[in-house]
């Protein structure tokens, strides 16, 4: 009885000191300007969407809206492209060597990736696609590649090789076992994955604000104009950046402990 | 159905020698078990018949074609896994059936032969479910179904019973083995169980260090062990290992050691005749051990020792005799009545007796 | 496993390496080479940047701010994992509610806090209304920085907190039943169970959690950068600065520098405490 209670009390208490942050900028974006700036309304008395359409379309929040989706949609496609068969040959293959490249490509996660930011300009206006969203894409792609090789090298060893063996022994080519028993297999778990990566793009700011300064993303945006506009911008901002990756994050709770198991790799 | 040749196949993985020069041949039909401890290489030989595995030299025929470096598909093999592997996002239908698929038949042919195999193996109510529905035993019912149905030149089996519990694992073993006198498919399954090998094979290859050890019938293997591994690792208790010289006086030879002195009967003298003053290695079963001289026309050498350990087993008693420092175990009827303790006169069968090189190991009778 | 000796798997890898050596290494050396060419020297961008105050200014409230949430949110993660890990009805909602920050960037983070906190925010129309307060509390602003500096603090915990909860939870639910019923058979109580079980073995996750979050924290900037500007200066900020406001990479990946070879100072610390905790372990 003593422990109901303490269990109910402390969920409370949880629920509440995580939630109302979260609650509060939604109500915020929501607020009529009037009844924001009224120090006597807490709770506004109607609510509205003027916010979030004007940050939307009349501040051309849609543009960094989907420069975000399109440069996490680079950075995801690159990642998976080039990380998927390496995790593949990591989880499937022994040879000379292996060892010494998976752990370089875990050491890249302990690197801090604010300090490549500068020189990527220089290299970027030699290639001549500075201030461009593959550019960020690039960079991007330079912290999520290493998490998704770590990330199918654990999600590929936990489907067993005998499928792959089976799917051979009657009748596909190794490419074919892979593509028609591992990958269905392997799916969901690459799928939450790349909602990961997707998260980890769509929240990174430091390098996309360098990178940038036509082309932004919704976070590089933000954190350029948003001291500048009014408050109930910023929350609208700060609204539409964090449902999304909320919203993803639920769909893949399952699997919330090993990707941040390896992401922090 | 075809027959199986395999030519001096060697396999390395980096420095290790996991297979050393295999040759073997099985005939068209047989059912052959590679019987061998772990690391001995039989799932490693398995797979490179399977082509799972690339050969480092060597050749493999399935009746007169090369089929050395053919991929997996391309073999007409069939294969049941250790874990069955038997595919978690397909039902049973499709999982037997996905193999005639890939090959393109078509689909009345399909669904006959499913629902053929799939009487053969006693399933025929699982066809609509998924694998993770299915208990242990159901699954292992699909992979071979799954296995046979397309009619496979060669058959092979990779410790498919090590997954299923005791009883089950019996009644498969008679099972699977009628299959395959059924079905008449050539196959090879491996074990590290010898009873399995013993109940279920045709022949048997044992195996150890990635070499053939000895290719037999049960019979041979066990009664007429090549050399002192196979002697060693078939048949539990283990058969006794004792050292002795070989000594001739008045032309009459004889076995010795400190303990021991055995006059060794005419047949069995005849076959070491010129390994004067060798050593050898005497082997005898544990059952070839008696308490008493029940059979006249054989000769006997008695062994006296303290009963140091008695294991009864209900049908069996094993017991452990302390021969002069040396441990000698022997296999006696159930309802032998020995106290721990207790001094005990044990007469061995001369008849049974192998003699082993010190040197190579191999059996001279 | 199958064993290649060909060149077919490092033809699969060769991509990834590459990439990596082009955006990561190649970019990296080039960071090195900016910051130590200057006017006056190879460290003159170093000498430079000694000289400022802000320099000693970034490098004091990064430290603070590293020693006050890292401890700060260790604590708390551990009596979450410890709590979620009772696994009563519906723990795994509050699992969902626990790491809903982890989705969240910075930025975001920063702005929910400032909403909170903002001088029309939540904070103080409630304290308004009930009167505890007659006029707005501000917590923005460069006279009003040590209330910032807590705010930053509390976002942070608020924001970081369920990474360390997300690695202890990983370390406890690993550990072995067997122990704690061993510990029930023995008369334990839960705190001598926590004290001489729990802990010890969740060991290797506190430490891997200690270390990534000095890192993260060492690198910190969305959120100082949001709330405060330059009113509280940091080193990741000051890098920010330099290259943005400024134009001067070299500063720019001096500060870079600095944030990397501490780091991995960091790094280097707890890796040998670990590694020679793990020596003490053999020897016995």
């Amino acid at each position: 009885m003593i422990k109901k209670v303490f269990i109910v009390f402390v969920s409370i208490l949880v629920i509440v000191w995580f939630l109302t942050p979260v609650v509060l900028i939604v109500l915020a974006s929501l607020t009529p300007s009037e009844d924001y700036y009224n120090q006597n309304r807490i709770l506004p008395r109607k609510l509205t969407l003027d916010h979030l359409y004007k940050l939307f379309v009349v501040l051309n929040g849609w543009r960094a809206t989907l420069n975000s989706l399109q440069v996490a949609g680079m950075a995801i496609g690159l990642s998976f492209l080039t990380g998927l068969p390496a995790g593949y040959v990591l989880t499937r293959y022994v040879f000379p060597g292996k060892n010494a490249i998976r752990l370089s490509i875990l050491l890249t996660r302990s690197f801090p990736t604010l300090i490549i930011a500068v020189p990527l300009i220089m290299i970027y206006l030699k290639l001549g696609i500075s201030d461009t969203l593959f550019s960020v894409a690039l960079a991007h792609t330079s912290f999520i590649l290493p998490f998704v090789v770590l990330i199918t090298t654990s999600i590929l060893s936990g489907i067993s090789v005998e499928y792959e063996e089976a799917g051979m022994i009657f009748g596909l080519s190794r490419f074919g076992a892979f593509m028609r028993i591992t990958l269905p297999l392997a799916l969901p778990g690459l799928a939450a994955s790349a909602i990961f990566a997707f998260i980890m793009s769509w929240n990174e700011v430091f390098i996309s604000s360098i990178l940038t300064f036509v082309n932004r993303t919704l976070p590089a945006q933000i954190l350029n104009t948003a001291m500048t506009s009014p408050d109930y911008f910023k929350f609208a901002a700060g609204t539409i950046m964090a449902i999304p990756a909320m919203t993803f994050i639920f769909f893949t709770r399952k699997y919330l402990m090993s990707m941040w198991g390896i992401s922090l790799k | 159905m075809a027959r199986v040749k395999i030519e001096n196949l060697k396999k390395y993985f980096g420095n290790v020698k996991a297979l050393n020069g295999i040759d073997i041949e099985i005939k068209d039909g047989k059912f052959v078990v590679l019987l061998g401890p772990s690391g001995c290489g039989k799932t490693t030989l398995l797979r490179c018949i399977s082509g799972l595995e690339k050969v480092t030299d060597g050749k493999i025929f399935f009746d007169s074609v090369e089929v050395t470096n053919l991929s997996p598909r391309n073999r007409n093999v069939s294969m049941v896994f250790q874990s069955y592997a038997v595919w978690p996002h397909m039902k049973v239908y499709e999982n037997i059936a996905y193999p005639m698929r890939i090959k393109g038949y078509d689909k009345d042919k399909i669904k006959e032969k499913v629902v053929w195999a799939a009487d053969t193996l006693n399933i025929s109510e699982l066809l609509n479910r998924y694998p993770a529905q299915l208990s242990g035993g159901q699954r292992q019912r699909v992979a071979v179904a799954r296995a046979i149905v397309l009619e496979p030149a060669v058959l092979l089996m990779d410790e498919p019973l090590s997954n299923l519990d005791a009883l089950l694992r019996v009644s498969m073993r008679s099972e699977l083995k009628k299959l395959q006198e059924r079905i008449g498919t050539t196959t090879i399954y491996v074990t590290h169980d010898q009873v399995e090998a013993m109940t279920m094979g045709d022949e048997i290859a044992v195996m150890h260090n990635g070499v053939i050890q000895q290719f037999g019938t049960p019979e041979d293997i066990y009664h007429r062990p090549a050399n002192i591994f196979v002697a060693g690792f078939i048949g539990s208790p283990q058969m006794n290992f004792l050292e002795v010289e070989v000594i001739r006086k008045d032309n009459v030879l004889f076995l010795r050691n400190e303990d021991l002195s055995i006059k060794l009967p005419k047949d069995l003298a005849e076959k070491i005749e010129n390994d004067d003053n060798k050593k050898l290695i005497l082997g005898i079963r544990p059952e070839d051990i008696h308490k008493e001289k029940d059979k006249e026309s054989t000769e006997f050498e008695a062994i006296e020792g303290k009963v140091y350990f008695t294991e009864r087993l209900g049908s069996d008693t094993i017991v452990h005799l302390d021969f002069k420092g040396i441990r000698i175990v022997s296999k006696l009827p159930g309802d032998v009545k020995i106290k721990e303790g207790e001094n005990l006169k044990m007469y061995m069968d001369l008849g049974k007796v192998h003699l082993f090189s010190t040197v190579d190991g191999k059996a001279l009778i | 496993m199958t064993y290649r000796k060909d060149a077919f798997p490092y033809l699969i890898l060769l991509p990834t390496i590459v990439y990596l050596i082009a955006f990561l290494g190649y970019p990296l050396i080039q960071t090195f080479i900016l910051a130590f060419t200057s006017e006056s020297g190879t460290f003159g961008n170093f000498q430079r940047l000694m000289d400022t105050g802000d320099f000693w200014k970034a490098l004091k409230n990064t430290i603070l701010i590293t020693g006050i949430i890292v401890p700060l949110q260790l604590v708390l993660a551990i009596a979450l994992a410890l709590f979620v890990n009772m696994r009563f009805k519906g723990y795994s909602l509050i699992l969902y509610i626990i790491s809903i920050p982890l989705a969240l960037s910075d930025v975001s983070a920063a702005l929910m806090s400032y909403n909170i906190f903002a001088p029309t925010g939540y904070l103080n129309k409630i304290l308004l209304k009930l009167g505890v307060l007659d006029r707005p509390l501000y917590f923005f602003g460069y006279m009003f920085q040590n209330r910032e500096f807590w705010i930053i603090v509390l976002t942070e915990v608020w924001r970081a907190t369920p990474l360390v909860f997300v690695i202890i939870l990983a370390g406890l639910q690993s550990i072995n039943k067997e122990y704690l019923e061993a510990a029930d058979v023995f008369g334990f109580s839960n705190w001598q169970k926590l004290r001489k079980i729990i802990l010890p073995l969740l060991k290797p996750s506190i430490m891997s959690a200690l270390l990534i979050r000095t890192l993260f924290a060492f690198q910190i900037f969305g959120v100082v950068w949001l709330l405060a500007g330059r009113d509280i200066l940091i080193l990741a900020g000051e890098a920010y600065y330099w290259h943005n406001n400024v134009n001067d990479p070299h500063m720019s990946s001096a500060y870079a520098i600095v944030i990397a070879s501490v780091s991995l100072a960091i790094s280097w610390f707890y890796i040998s405490i670990l590694r020679s905790k793990e020596l003490e372990g053999g020897q016995k």
